[in-house]
């Protein structure tokens, strides 16, 4: 039963919040559409959590505007916001039973008993705690209490849900489990979900649009396509994953692309933006390259010695090293590095014109 | 092996401790025991004495109204000032601190003789109250129940801080932020989450007020003003002024065992809420 006519649309509007000289956000604006996933990704401290508390109204920007759906709830207490949220750790009720934990926000906003008990009833369902009613959190395992958490959070509900790690504490296999669970209740509520992690690969994986922070500011905001294959700066190329980064000279425009020098061989780049003129380095993510004995006739190709290889089970990882000596790394399959490996130290690294973009000569 | 001389060593820091609690009190409690069976001759009588005269009876039954009142004017207040020393800022957690720290240096003789200054029929409030011309006659504050409730309370709140402020120390902020989050004020808040999850420090802090209330002598004796005599005065009154020893003990002896079953239920409910947390 979706109600995405529910889900709240919220702008953010030059958002700075400062605690004495420590800036934790800077001049923060960024528009959140109705019923879509954004994941706030970034490191520890770089404001993505701050971020998220102003959010739900538990701290006060210094500076700045919050709309929600038009209206401005800059200065409004969180209960008034119809934000739910999920804690980091859950911050489930210890001394009520889970139907009691999720009929809370049902009670504060006194609905009729009889209401009270359908919805709760419908939620425990949704996310399968069905026995698990009478049972206090404390007698859940973690995935069990993760449920309760979302169950409470979306009872009422809410037009937005704030999610703060919501799975920093559960192992692996857990996490995937719950990821899916929570893309589904996305999907069935149609409500506007944002997320908060420190984990890429999670936000690669859920989020309908991310939004990458470092030091208290968003570096960029995009889909997980958009800012894996082509972030704006280094510091979002690096922290979404794995990059070989490799330098170029003489960079000029070509075809709505560019063209360049990689020690001697000129390279194609599919895509650029901006000035592109002069000294800039060239990002490729490993598993766009594949290495061969010959150069390729319509791809980029340039020449490497390995270094050392790693057995993955799956295929095999390759340190490489250029001619002039910039080090890259790819992930191949075991077949296709044993042939191109056999009998000769220099083969060939090549990747399509498409895949690789160019990012700024320093920092 | 090391565990065995680890005990041992336990034991023997302990040793002084109840070498001194069988001779101090041990030892003189079996004998006022002994007294309570045997004065003025053996037998039960003086337990039939308690358990039917109307004056203890009257007695008991006061001392168990005044403790209940000053368990709770204490725990209620004790709870606010451990909420400011828990939660307030830090200038006020300082205040707080004095608040609780300060009445454990003063005398309890000096303390119950200062209320008797602020509240008897020429004390500070009633000459206060009269020069403003609110009152014609001054208001019996002392020498009465009230007087003694008030005194009471005040010694016993500090000791009903402590348990209560440890409980709201264990409270995890984000589980009162969730609630917030959930559409609560910070009056619902307090009161569906925050009083629940500090319920164990109020039980503890109720129990050990009421067990210590029940064993006061000093306060009531000043502030009652002989009117309002407690059960730990009757002994005294029973002993050194009507020599009646027997009956004196006995009553003791039931106090003592009142106060033990009480104790008793405390640690029983400390080692459970433990567990619970």
């Amino acid at each position: 039963m979706p109600h995405s006519r529910r889900a709240s649309e919220i702008k953010v509007a030059g958002i700075g919040k400062s605690y004495g000289a420590f800036c934790a956000l800077k001049d923060v604006s960024l528009d959140i559409g109705r019923g879509e996933f954004l994941t706030l990704l970034g490191p520890s401290g770089s404001g993505k959590s701050t971020f998220l508390m102003v959010l739900a109204g538990f701290e006060r920007p210094s500076q700045g505007k919050l709309f929600r759906d038009g209206v401005d709830i800059t200065d409004q207490p969180p209960e008034r916001r119809s934000a739910g949220m999920v804690f980091q750790g859950y911050a489930l009720f210890p001394h009520m039973s889970v139907a009691a934990n999720i009929a809370f926000p049902l009670r504060v906003r006194r609905k009729p008993e009889d209401e009270i008990k359908r919805r709760v009833g419908e939620m425990v369902e949704r996310v399968g705690l069905l026995g698990h009613e009478h049972k206090l959190p404390a007698k859940l395992s973690g995935g069990q209490q993760q449920r309760v958490a979302l169950a409470r959070a979306l009872v009422f509900e809410p037009g937005v849900l704030l999610l703060d790690e919501p799975f920093s504490a559960l192992d692996k296999s857990l996490r995937g489990q719950m990821q899916a669970e929570m893309k589904r209740l996305h999907e069935e509520t149609g409500t506007t979900f944002v997320f908060v992690t420190h984990d890429q690969s999670e936000a690669l994986a859920l989020s309908s649009r991310v939004s990458i922070f470092n030091h208290g500011e968003v570096l960029q905001v995009g889909t997980p396509q958009e800012v894996y294959e082509r972030p704006s700066s280094r510091f979002v190329a690096e922290f979404l994953g794995e990059i070989n980064m490799l330098p170029l000279r003489d960079v000029r425009p070509a075809n709505g692309g560019a063209r360049g020098l990689v020690e001697d061989r000129e390279v194609a780049l599919g895509f650029a933006s901006g000035d592109v003129r002069g000294e800039a380095v060239l990002a490729v993510r490993p598993e766009h390259m594949s290495i061969a004995r010959e150069p390729h006739a319509q791809e980029n190709s340039i020449a490497v010695s390995a270094v050392s290889s790693t057995y993955l089970g799956s295929a095999v990882r390759l340190e490489l090293v250029t001619r002039g000596g910039s080090s890259a790394s790819v992930c191949v399959p075991m077949e296709s590095a044993r042939h191109a490996l056999e009998g000769s130290d220099t083969v060939w690294l090549t990747w399509p014109a498409g895949k690789g973009f160019l990012l700024p000569a320093s920092g | 092996m090391l565990a065995r001389s680890h005990n041992l060593g336990a034991a023997l820091l302990l040793a002084p401790l109840l070498l001194l609690l069988a001779v101090a009190y041990g030892i003189p409690f079996l004998g006022v025991m002994r007294w309570s069976f045997t004065l003025p001759e053996p037998g039960l009588a003086q337990y039939l004495t308690v358990f039917t005269d109307p004056l203890v009876q009257s007695v008991f039954v006061r001392t168990a109204r005044i403790c209940a009142l000053v368990t709770v004017t204490a725990v209620a207040a004790a709870y606010a000032i451990a909420y400011v020393w828990v939660r307030g800022t830090p200038g006020q957690r300082l205040i707080a601190e004095y608040c609780i720290l300060v009445p454990f240096w003063i005398s309890v003789l000096t303390r119950a003789f200062g209320w008797v200054a602020l509240l008897s029929n020429r004390g500070l409030i009633n000459s206060w109250l009269q020069s403003l011309g609110i009152l014609g006659e001054p208001l019996a504050l002392v020498r009465n129940e009230f007087g003694v409730v008030v005194g009471m309370t005040h010694f016993l709140i500090p000791f009903a801080v402590f348990p209560i402020a440890s409980a709201m120390r264990a409270v995890d902020e984000r589980v009162l932020l969730a609630a917030r989050g959930l559409g609560a004020s910070r009056t619902r808040t307090f009161w569906s989450v925050f009083v629940p999850l500090t319920m164990s420090g109020i039980i503890g802090a109720a129990l050990i007020v009421f067990v210590f209330a029940l064993g006061f002598f000093v306060t009531p004796a000043i502030l009652g003003g002989g009117r309002s005599v407690m059960v730990a005065e009757l002994v005294y009154l029973r002993i050194f002024q009507s020599p009646d020893w027997g009956l004196g003990a006995a009553i003791s002896v039931t106090l003592v065992l009142i106060v033990g079953l009480l104790t008793a239920a405390l640690f029983r409910f400390l080692r459970f809420s433990q567990m619970a947390g």
